[in-house]
């Protein structure tokens, strides 16, 4: 348990699926065979040059990739202190960095002769995108999402819906992500032959949380290779927002084991960590095991699920991807937290100062981008993952400053 | 170490027929209707008695014992009063097996060891968590073995030959048979894959085989009975305690009328199945 870090960070999870004491396989025995399979099909993917080639073709041609790495000139300004990068993943196909994992998983559900697809989301991104891919390759698809949430993102479920996606909501326990992300298990454990779950963050149990990860390491890689371009070495400081926490998972991977880089991940605070009403797992949960891992989780003494809060549909999750949670104990990453507050102030200074809508949950990453900037010096290169577009969450905005749309 | 479940189905085993294996979630819809009907299951003839320790995110479980856990942590269940429930339970019975059965995070949280030693205390003879498949064993598997209680694992029909044997390695009390590739509550066992799949597993395995999901009548309980040593019911009994006095009118006098009359007809199906007509 006290093992010393490792010489590199980027080489885990172990053969068992474990980040530390993060991670593992907690399945009932009906999905095990499932899981090993699915392990089978990806470790067999990668080393298939044919699957990087088709996922490259995609990525390129139907997701628009490699977005920009676009210099922030005026938010730099307005800190005085670092010159900040906004890497654009807001600009791929489908408004956000969701859809580099979902072209990964259903090319490895095409391998494996997976017809059906079934998908959790909480406000919508990962579902749209999975509608998106299933609709692209002719594959049926499923959709749990939470009824509270069904209400709250009624855009998405139409755009699910118009992709040819069945929405199913989700009325059981308190009808939120966690609850759809039930009821998406209890329908594999149904559906063993013919279904595929394509998990939307890096968590579940191995090999998703490494999957997920692998295939939004996209981001970071490129970040790498522009920013050498762009200043002519690597960047500072890092910074993205975390809900499962697959986006940060994707910018971070690459610069592990770059020693000098700062990484911040930065959690939902809700309305604050002195009371209930967050989701940030890291700072204000412990070590238990849901969803087929063990990592941070917002929990009761009695081991009951809490309730996750966050103006952002897309952070409100009361778990965090094992890799985070082994990364914080390691001290590699610093975990800080936004309030929802501050998350609406830095998504309207986004849309003023670079006439970008940022959606909410990068909003909460700029929220600390504003602090941690003007303490570093001019010639500190910090990059900032902007994942996701606002169109989404223009309701949830108007309705915070009091505007009827 | 021979367990009370081990004894029971010895027992079972020498008088040919198999056992009748109850659920009811702990503490549903209080703990009081709770201990009430449970006290009353081996005189309406269950032999072994499976209590849920009630979790807000069940995986597997369908429905009627989603609702069950949330009203029984509604009603101020958690992990203490469940011993505690055992507790009361085993102060008038000291014989009927009884297997706690639910998901690992609330044991997590409760601390493995201290979990083990108030449970034996309590008198648990067997546990199943659902979501602790044989590649965590060492979370809570080998520790159970180690301290005297059986740790009984589930096998399903995706458990195909090959991983059969991992599956039984460390599997202890009787094997569980999930009999439909779902949650509980789900569509009925077809009875003729689920006698396949027992010859399977008894080929493999000493252990009593248990076979459980979906079973919900005393017909089908009978069916089931003249292939595997056991037959678990839980939904039905769930969905009987609900809707005849654990409602929202709570009444324990019904509550345990309600169960013990479904409980005495599926015992019968189940002490039937085997009797043949006297030869003349």
């Amino acid at each position: 348990m006290n093992a010393p870090p490792p010489n590199s960070l980027r080489t885990g999870p172990d053969e068992r699926g474990w980040f530390g004491d993060y991670g593992g396989r907690f399945v009932a025995e009906t999905l095990m065979p499932l899981v090993l399979a699915l392990e089978d099909a990806y470790r067999a993917a990668r080393a298939d040059p044919a699957f990087a080639a088709e996922m490259n073709s995609y990525l390129t041609h139907y997701v628009g990739r490699p977005s920009p790495l676009y210099f922030a000139e005026r938010m730099s300004a307005h800190c005085g202190g670092a010159k900040i990068y906004f890497k654009r993943d807001e600009l791929n196909h489908t408004g956000a960095h969701k859809i580099n994992n979902v072209l990964g998983q259903i090319m490895l559900a095409r391998r494996m002769g997976k017809r059906r697809i079934i998908a959790e989301t909480g406000a919508g991104q990962h579902g749209v995108a999975t509608a998106t891919m299933c609709a692209r390759f002719g594959l049926d698809c499923v959709v749990y999402m939470g009824a509270v949430d069904v209400e709250r993102q009624k855009p998405n479920v139409f755009r699910m819906q118009m992709l040819g996606a069945q929405v199913r909501p989700v009325t059981g326990g308190a009808r939120t992500l966690k609850d759809a992300m039930n009821e998406a298990l209890r329908d594999w454990v149904s559906n063993v032959d013919t279904t595929f779950y394509c998990i939307g963050t890096v968590a579940g149990p191995h090999p998703y949380p490494t999957l997920v990860r692998d295939f939004q390491s996209v981001i970071g890689e490129e970040t790498r290779a522009q920013m050498l371009a762009a200043e002519g070495r690597l960047p500072d400081s890092l910074v993205a927002c975390i809900g499962g926490g697959s986006n940060a998972m994707g910018l971070f991977h690459p610069f592990l084991d770059d020693k000098d880089i700062e990484i911040f991940g930065v959690e939902a605070a809700g309305e604050g960590l002195d009371g209930p009403r967050h989701a940030a797992s890291i700072a204000g949960g412990r070590p238990g095991i849901l969803h087929g891992n063990r990592t941070y989780l917002l929990m009761d003494d009695d081991g009951q699920i809490a309730e996750a809060h966050s103006i952002s549909a897309g952070l409100d999750y009361p778990g965090i991807g094992p890799e985070h949670a082994w990364l914080a104990d390691l001290g590699r990453v610093t975990y800080l937290s936004a309030t929802d507050a501050q998350a609406l102030e830095a998504f309207q200074l986004c849309c003023r100062l670079e006439g970008i809508i940022p959606a909410l949950e990068p909003a909460h990453a700029l929220a600390k981008v504003l602090e941690l900037a003007p303490r570093r010096p001019p010639d500190h290169l910090m990059v900032m993952n902007l994942c996701g577009r606002g169109d989404k969450d223009i309701f949830t905005v108007a309705e915070h400053l009091g505007s009827r749309l | 170490m021979t367990t009370r479940i081990d004894t029971r189905f010895a027992a079972l085993k020498a008088a040919d027929r198999a056992a009748l294996v109850t659920f009811l979630m702990a503490g549903d819809p209080d703990f009081d209707t709770s201990l009430a009907v449970l006290r009353a299951l081996p005189g309406a003839g269950a032999d072994v008695i499976e209590i849920g320790m009630p979790f807000t995110d069940p995986m597997a479980d369908g429905a009627a014992i989603q609702a069950a856990g949330l009203r029984a942590l509604a009603g101020g269940q958690n992990m203490q009063r469940t011993l505690a429930l055992v507790r009361a339970l085993r102060a008038g019975d000291a014989r009927t097996p009884v297997v706690l059965m639910g998901y690992y995070n609330p044991i997590y949280v409760y601390g493995v060891a201290r979990f083990l030693a108030d449970a034996r205390d309590a008198g648990v003879d067997g546990l199943i968590v659902v979501d602790l498949p044989p590649e965590e064993d060492a979370e809570l598997c080998l520790p159970a073995l180690a301290a005297g209680l059986n740790f009984i694992r589930l096998a399903a029909p995706t458990t195909d030959a090959r991983r059969l044997p991992k599956v039984l390695t460390n599997t202890s009390g009787f094997v569980y048979y999930v009999s439909v590739a779902g949650v509980t509550g789900s569509a009925a066992p077809d009875t003729g894959a689920v006698a396949a799949a027992v010859a399977r597993i008894k080929a493999a395995t000493a252990l009593p085989v248990a076979v459980g999901f979906g079973v919900r009548t005393p017909e089908q309980a009978a069916a089931i009975a003249r292939c595997a040593d056991a037959v678990v019911v839980g939904s039905a009994l769930v969905e009987a305690l609900h809707a005849r006095g654990g409602g929202d009118a709570k009444d324990p006098a019904r509550a345990v009328t309600a169960v013990s009359d479904l409980v005495a007809r599926l015992a019968g199906g189940v002490r039937g199945a085997r009797t043949r007509a006297p030869s003349t």
